[in-house]
């Protein structure tokens, strides 16, 4: 029988056992990431094609130790195995292991065997064998784990080609479980069984101990009749996993020799320099600062490009097309607002590069380790350390990355101090004030001003997340259990195909994520600065005439008088005028008031705001952004709005304020409650303005 | 006193005796920390916590302090010749 279906293929395995390299060599770059319906756990698939012209969509499964969930992401896994009605219900079940640590790595699969879904064992990383002075003795192994074993090593490429053979043969892998763990209690699974005789013994195990949906099975009822307490499950769990580890012991003593002569160990020689007392610090430091320096300095150049380009891209289009509302609307409106989304890149791109370089070289873990007795003090755990630096990518996946934080406590605080880490949706207007207000020169030869301002800003995101990280440990009155098991990985290079990818990928959904909100708000600003109700608007010509007949303008004096007196009563104008009083302490005039609006959304858009709001009211003499902002005047004091008093305050109020819906929608849905987000909106944006208010009435 | 992973020196190498099953996270168990399996202390972090630890000749965690108190071990006594 020739089925034209697809066959599902699901990748199961430890977390740093190369499992996305696998799917990488697997898929290429057919690959679609998005979501679980409901919940923000990332689906990966693709799509891979077999010998024989068999066709495979492959499903990149989150991480697990086992079939034990101890978190959503866990839960997947579990829900999708246990699901044969799921359309992504897997025909075979490919487990990934590192040949290093492959006693480990049995544990789970052993478990998925008992599934009785026909399994592959893909040792990875077969590279490393000889090194580690490892031989295995696979027809050994495939006997008595009752599988097929593919070889491979994703890095070098090799055993890809062998196990996509394997795949297509997986109606013939035994879907035998590999040892009878229901004998740790005979008397309790036989009863077991004998009440849900159409069930599978671990499935029905599974449901007792987990929290999964399972569909045609009603949990409460098995649990009811097979309750037991906590305390006897777990031990049932502990006798469990003792078999399995038992089990996998004595196939390993016959399947496996590794010769310790052979082994050299470069892990512990790195370790001892990276978790020193005084050098890991250092070098942790180290690694931050060439990291701040080189995301402001590397992408100098492509950003500057970007906004060049669209500003004379906006030129042409004025020119060239015909005159009218449309044209207006593509050069003022839609032409900026694409060139404030694409102007991130660079700087997004790089960000990205470097946290996933740090985490595929199993560095982060590292630090996770060094900083946890410190985090402590301030009510976090060490692992807040991964979500408070990929915070600087973006708070939403660095507040999803707080799951693996076990205790609620230390977990809810992370979740509300990450926004206060510098995220790249505030580089752009970081990166646009600090060229306005701070002089571009070099302190020692190397240091670049403009850099170490960055770094201070930086800087202080985190100092601010730490301090209210420790005032909320204290207020905050929740107790729980603290657990904290981290693995410490092996070092490895990180390989340029995965970075490149995983780079590719998150800025792609960042653009487009926050691309469409960026250019919607920047049409409807145009519409909102380009029409203004009344007289005061709709006769603005008249008004100019009328004012300045004692001393008659230019012609482009003229216009230029025209456009702001629009400009000023249109109806953005009308709204930034109406909230200026409560600005101005802060140093800002009423067009910046309009940028600040527009942030709430999101604060990117700061950036875009300004372009839009500068091109419809502005002089065209000055083409970029920048040069439009740097030549604005306050009309009443003649000095630069953009000076250092301002953009300071600017600078302060931004890098406190919440000011992202994706954030607060994130926190509420991490939190299941209102309540925080609505503290996280309240307190961070009220802190900001005084600060703001603060730093402005003393610099000026 | 107990002798705990808690009590190991660094580069100390011990076997696992008993835990109370309610304070050990399931994680941990499932990374091979069980009776009669080898447990080595391979770094202290700086501040004395968390502990780096070699389990089952493999699996390589760090744990707090608190946890690893809560691990009765037997020391393995290093030949000295």
């Amino acid at each position: 029988m020739v089925s034209n279906r697809n066959i599902n293929v699901a990748l199961i395995g430890n977390p740093n056992v190369g499992k996305t390299s696998v799917f990488n060599q697997l898929t290429g770059l057919n690959q679609q990431v998005g979501n679980y319906p409901g919940i923000t756990v990332e689906k990966k698939m693709g799509f891979c094609k077999l010998p024989n012209n068999v066709k495979a969509n492959i499903l990149d499964l989150p991480g697990t130790y086992s079939l034990n969930a101890s978190s959503i992401d866990e839960n997947v896994v579990i829900e999708l195995l246990l699901n044969k009605n799921d359309k992504l219900y897997p025909d075979v079940a490919l487990v990934v292991t590192d040949v290093e640590n492959l006693k480990r790595n049995l544990l789970l699969f052993t478990q998925i065997k008992d599934l009785e879904i026909p399994t592959i064992l893909v040792i990875n990383m077969a590279d490393r064998m000889e090194y580690k002075g490892i031989t295995l003795d696979i027809p050994y192994l495939e006997e008595h784990l009752k599988t097929k074993i593919a070889l491979i090593s994703s890095r070098k490429g090799f055993g890809i080609k062998e196990l996509k053979k394997l795949i297509v043969t997986y109606k013939t892998i035994s879907t035998e479980p590999c040892l009878n763990a229901s004998s740790i209690d005979p008397e309790y699974f036989n009863t077991l069984r004998k009440t849900f005789p159409n069930q599978l013994l671990y499935k029905l195990w599974l449901v007792i101990t987990q929290d999964v949906n399972f569909l045609n099975l009603d949990r409460n009822e098995i649990r009811s009749s097979f309750t037991k307490s906590h305390s006897d499950l777990k031990r049932l769990q502990q006798k469990e996993t003792i078999k399995r580890y038992q089990f996998i012991n004595d196939v390993l003593k016959a399947g496996m020799k590794i010769d310790e002569t052979v082994a050299k160990d470069f892990r512990s020689k790195l370790d001892r320099v990276l978790t020193h007392k005084v050098w890991g610090y250092v070098i942790f430091f180290l690694i931050l600062f060439v990291i701040f320096q080189s995301i402001f300095e590397w992408s100098k150049i492509p950003m500057d490009f970007i906004d060049s380009t669209f500003a004379s891209l906006s030129t042409l289009a004025a020119e060239k097309l015909p005159a009218g509302v449309l044209t207006n609307l593509i050069s003022q409106g839609i032409i900026p607002g694409i060139g404030g989304i694409l102007i991130f890149i660079p700087q997004i791109a790089f960000l990205f590069m470097f946290i996933s370089i740090l985490e595929e070289s199993g560095y982060m873990s590292r630090v996770v380790f060094l900083m946890d007795k410190i985090m402590r003090k301030f009510g976090l755990s060490g692992k807040s350390v991964v979500p408070l630096i990929s915070g600087t990518a973006c708070a939403i996946p660095a507040i999803m990355a707080t799951r693996n934080i076990e205790n609620w406590k230390e977990r809810l605080i992370t979740i509300l101090v990450t926004p206060f880490t510098t995220c790249s949706a505030r580089l752009p207007v970081y990166a646009i004030i600090i060229a306005l207000v701070i002089p571009d020169t070099r302190v020692f030869g190397i240091l670049n001003m403009q850099g170490m301002t960055l770094m201070l800003l930086y800087l202080l995101g985190f100092g601010m997340a730490i301090l209210s990280a420790y005032i909320l440990n204290k207020i905050l009155k929740i107790k729980g259990k603290t657990y904290f098991v981290v693995e410490m990985p092996n070092y490895k290079l990180p390989l340029f195909k995965n970075v490149g990818i995983n780079v590719i990928e998150k800025t792609k959904a960042f653009i487009f994520g926050a691309g469409k909100i960026i250019l919607a708000i920047s049409i409807v600003l145009w519409f909102l600065a380009s029409y203004g109700p009344g007289e005061k608007f709709n006769n603005a010509e008249k008004i100019v005439v009328e004012k300045t007949k004692d001393k008659p303008l230019s012609k482009t004096e003229f216009e230029n008088a025209v456009a702001s007196q629009k400009l000023e009563n249109s109806y953005i104008g009308l709204m930034g005028k109406t909230i200026e009083p409560a600005i101005s302490p802060l140093g800002y005039d009423w067009k910046i008031g309009i940028a600040i609006i527009s942030s709430f959304a999101a604060r990117e858009v700061f950036v875009g705001t300004l372009a839009t709001i500068y091109s419809v009211g502005g002089s065209d003499n000055e083409v970029t952004i920048k040069n439009k902002m740097a030549a604005e005047i306050n009309p009443t004091t003649g000095e630069k709005i953009f000076n250092f008093a301002s953009g300071i305050s600017l600078l302060l109020f931004y890098a406190f304020a919440m000011q992202c819906a994706s954030t607060l929608a994130i926190t509420k849905k991490e939190t299941n409650s209102w309540k925080w987000p609505a503290g996280q909106l309240i307190f961070m944006t009220g802190f900001a303005y005084v600060v703001a208010l603060i730093a402005y009435q003393i610099l000026k | 006193m107990r002798t705990t992973i808690h009590s190991l020196k660094k580069g100390e190498k011990a076997i696992i005796k008993d835990f109370d099953i309610d304070t050990v996270p399931l994680k941990l168990l499932e990374m091979g920390c069980l009776p009669g399996n080898m447990v080595e202390l391979l770094q202290i972090a700086p501040f004395g916590d968390p502990l780096y630890l070699n389990i089952n000749n493999g699996s390589h965690v760090a744990i707090r302090v608190e946890t690893a108190r809560e691990i009765e071990v037997e020391i393995i006594k290093t030949n000295l010749w």
